[in-house]
C-alpha cells in the first residue's frame, strides 16, 4: 500500500505574525518557514504505519513555490520515500489543492491519504474532506488513533466533548489532530539520506487544473490591541473587581 | 437568495453553537431553512422551528442519521443544493467536517469561520489563529460558509413555530460506519464553548496540581484547559491545550494561572472578553494582554480563590 502525505510550508509557528502595512496580507519575506505541525504529524504518523509493515511507500507532496522543496525534503528526511512537488506562484485555495490531489491520487492510487486537519496560516480546515469529496472516499478528520485492518481503517477523532470511532473502507483521507502522535526530529544522516531521494516535478497545468483564486483578499488587518488593564493587590480585590466591575461571575 | 443552515442538537436541545451561528443569516438576504437530521428528536423539532428568523425546517427523520457522518449528511444537503445559494453551518467538530466535502461537490471555495457578514458576498474571517483580520469576497456562485459561533448571539427559540417538512435521505453512501462515542463524562463545559475558562500553564509544575485548577472550576462552572508548555510537560492531554495549535476560545472570563503568555498561547485566548493573570513573574507578557494581573505564588492565591468564590 502506498500512503500519500501532503505537506504544506507555512510560517513557523513560534515566529510572530507580523501583518503588511499595505493590508495586503501576511509579511513572509525574510521570516522562518517550517513544515505546518499538523502535516508533521501526517508524516510521522504514515512513517509508524510503513514501519508496522502495513505500507510500502510514503509519497510526500507539496504545492506551492521553488521553496516547497525544502517541505518536502524534511518529510523525506523524517522517513518519506519520494517527493512531488507541483510548482505554482499562485496562491492556492484549498478546493484547487483538493483538486490536484485527486488528479495525483488517480495516478498513484494510494491506500491511505493522510494530511494535517489545517495549515496553521489561512486556518481553513478544508483540504481533506474536499478531497475525500471529488474521490469519493470516506474521511476521518481530526484523528486521535488510526488502527489498519485489512481493507478497513478504523480511526478515532477528536469531536466537541469527547472522541467517535468510525470505520472506514480503504481507500480513505485521514486528516490528523494533535494527539496522533509525536513526529520525530530528522536524524543527520537521514537529512543527508533525503537528499538523495527523488523529487518528482510538476505543475498545476500538468494535472488541467486551474488554480486562480476564487477567493479574493480585501484587506489583512492586525486584530484589535489588548490594552493591559490593571494589577490587583489581593484575590479579595479580584473577586470585587470581577463581580462589580467586569460583571463576569 | 434561500439559506440553508444546518442545525445541531444534542439530547434533545439544540445546540448552542448552532444558535449562535445561526445568526449570522440576519445580514443574508432572503429566506432561511435550517436543516435537521435523526430520528425520535420531536423536541429538538419542536425548538428549530421555533428559532427566530427560520422560514422553514427540513427533517430527516431516519435513524441513519442518528449519529451524523460526513458522507451521509454531504449527500443530503446534495439533494436539495439546487434549491439553496448559501450553505452554512457553525464551525463545531461537525460543521468543520462536513461543510467542505459538500463545498467540493458543489465545486465552491468555502470561506471558513466567519466572524461577520459584510455584504452578500464578503465576509471577515480570521487567519493565522486570530492573529491577522481578512475581508474576503468570493466569486462562486453559491457560496458555502461556516460560521465562528464566539462571534455571533444566540439566536432565540420563541418565536411562532415554521414549516416543517419532512424529507427523506436518498444516495446514501456506505462507505463509512459510525461504531461508536465516547464523550467526556464532566458536568463541566466543553472548552470551546464554556463562558468561563481557567487554564494553567507550567508554573503549575506537576499533574497533581491542575487540581487546585479543577477546584476553582468547580466553583465557577468553568472548563479547565492548559498551555501548550504545560501539555508538553505532560501535566495534562493534548485536549486541554489552549493556543494555536490547540483550541481557540473566546469565553466572557479566561483565567491564566502560571502561563507566561507565548505567542502560541495568546494566539488561542486573546479574544477572551475579560483575562485574568495569576503569575509570580510581574514580567511576564501575560500580563500585557489581562484585564486584571495579580503578581502572586498561585499555590498561595488558587487556594484563597476558591475560599472567595
Amino acid at each position: 500500500m502506498k500512503i500519500l502525505v501532503p505537506v504544506k510550508r507555512v510560517i513557523d509557528p513560534y515566529v510572530n505574525i507580523r501583518v503588511k502595512s499595505d493590508q495586503t496580507g501576511v509579511e513572509t519575506e525574510n521570516v522562518k518557514m517550517s513544515m505546518n505541525p499538523f502535516c508533521e504529524i501526517a508524516v510521522e504518523e504514515a512513517i509508524r504505519i510503513k514501519e508496522a509493515g502495513k505500507a510500502e511507500e510514503i509519497i510526500a507532496v507539496s504545492i506551492g513555490n521553488q521553496s516547497c522543496q525544502e517541505t518536502i525534503r524534511t518529510a523525506l528526511a523524517m522517513g518519506a520515500d519520494r517527493g512531488i512537488h507541483v510548482l505554482t506562484e499562485e496562491r492556492v485555495e484549498p478546493i484547487s489543492v483538493a483538486k490536484i490531489l485527486a488528479k495525483i491520487c488517480e495516478s498513484e492510487s494510494p491506500g491511505l491519504i493522510i494530511s494535517g486537519k489545517q495549515a496553521i496560516d489561512g486556518d481553513n480546515n478544508q483540504t481533506g474532506q474536499m478531497l475525500a469529496a471529488l474521490t469519493d472516499m470516506p474521511q476521518g478528520t481530526f484523528a486521535s488513533k488510526i488502527e489498519i485492518d485489512g481493507e478497513k481503517v478504523k480511526v478515532t477523532r477528536e469531536i466537541d466533548g469527547g472522541l467517535q470511532t468510525v470505520n472506514l473502507n480503504m481507500p480513505a483521507i485521514i486528516t490528523t489532530d494533535l494527539r496522533l502522535n509525536e513526529p520525530r526530529y530528522a536524524s543527520l544522516p537521514n537529512i543527508m539520506k533525503a537528499k538523495k531521494k527523488p523529487i518528482d516535478q510538476k505543475s498545476p497545468e500538468d494535472f488541467g487544473i486551474n488554480v486562480s483564486p476564487r477567493v479574493n483578499i480585501l484587506k489583512v488587518i492586525e486584530p484589535p490591541k489588548r490594552q493591559a488593564g490593571i494589577k490587583v493587590e489581593s484575590i479579595e480585590e479580584l473577586v470585587e473587581k470581577l463581580k462589580s466591575e467586569a460583571g463576569v461571575i | 437568495m434561500t439559506t440553508l443552515f444546518y442545525i445541531e442538537h444534542n439530547n434533545g436541545k439544540i445546540s448552542d453553537q448552532s444558535l449562535k451561528a445561526i445568526t449570522a443569516t440576519t445580514n443574508i438576504e432572503g429566506d432561511v431553512h435550517g436543516l435537521i437530521v435523526g430520528s425520535n428528536i420531536s423536541d429538538a423539532v419542536a425548538e428549530a422551528s421555533k428559532i427566530s428568523g427560520l422560514n422553514k425546517l427540513l427533517h430527516v427523520d431516519d435513524e441513519a442519521f442518528d449519529n451524523v457522518l460526513a458522507e451521509k449528511l454531504t449527500q443530503v444537503m446534495l439533494n436539495v443544493a439546487n434549491d439553496y445559494d448559501y450553505f452554512l453551518a457553525a464551525a463545531t467538530t461537525t460543521g468543520k467536517n462536513v461543510m467542505p466535502r459538500l463545498a467540493a461537490k458543489l465545486d465552491v471555495s468555502q470561506i471558513s469561520e466567519i466572524v461577520s457578514v459584510e455584504s452578500a458576498d464578503t465576509f471577515i474571517r480570521t487567519i493565522y489563529a486570530g492573529n491577522a483580520i481578512a475581508t474576503v469576497q468570493t466569486t462562486d456562485a453559491k457560496k458555502v460558509l461556516t460560521v465562528r459561533p464566539t462571534a455571533f448571539k444566540a439566536a432565540t427559540t420563541d418565536s411562532a413555530e415554521c414549516e416543517v417538512v419532512n424529507i427523506t435521505a436518498e444516495n446514501i453512501p456506505s462507505i463509512s460506519e459510525f461504531i461508536g462515542e465516547e464523550l467526556t463524562k464532566s458536568d463541566r463545559p466543553e472548552l470551546t464553548s464554556a463562558k468561563t475558562i481557567i487554564s494553567g500553564g507550567r508554573g503549575m509544575q506537576n499533574g497533581e496540581n491542575f487540581e487546585l485548577l479543577d477546584k476553582v472550576a468547580e466553583k465557577l462552572g468553568a472548563a479547565v484547559g492548559a498551555s501548550r508548555a504545560a501539555v508538553d510537560a505532560g501535566f495534562v492531554p493534548n485536549d486541554y491545550q489552549v493556543g494555536q495549535t490547540g483550541k481557540v476560545v473566546a469565553p466572557e472570563l479566561y483565567i491564566a494561572v502560571g502561563i507566561s503568555g507565548a505567542i502560541q498561547h495568546l494566539a488561542g485566548m486573546k479574544d477572551s472578553k475579560v483575562i485574568v493573570a495569576i503569575n509570580k513573574d510581574e514580567e511576564a507578557p501575560i500580563f500585557d494582554v489581562a484585564d486584571y494581573g495579580l503578581v502572586a505564588d498561585l499555590f498561595q492565591v488558587l487556594p484563597e480563590l476558591e475560599q472567595a468564590l
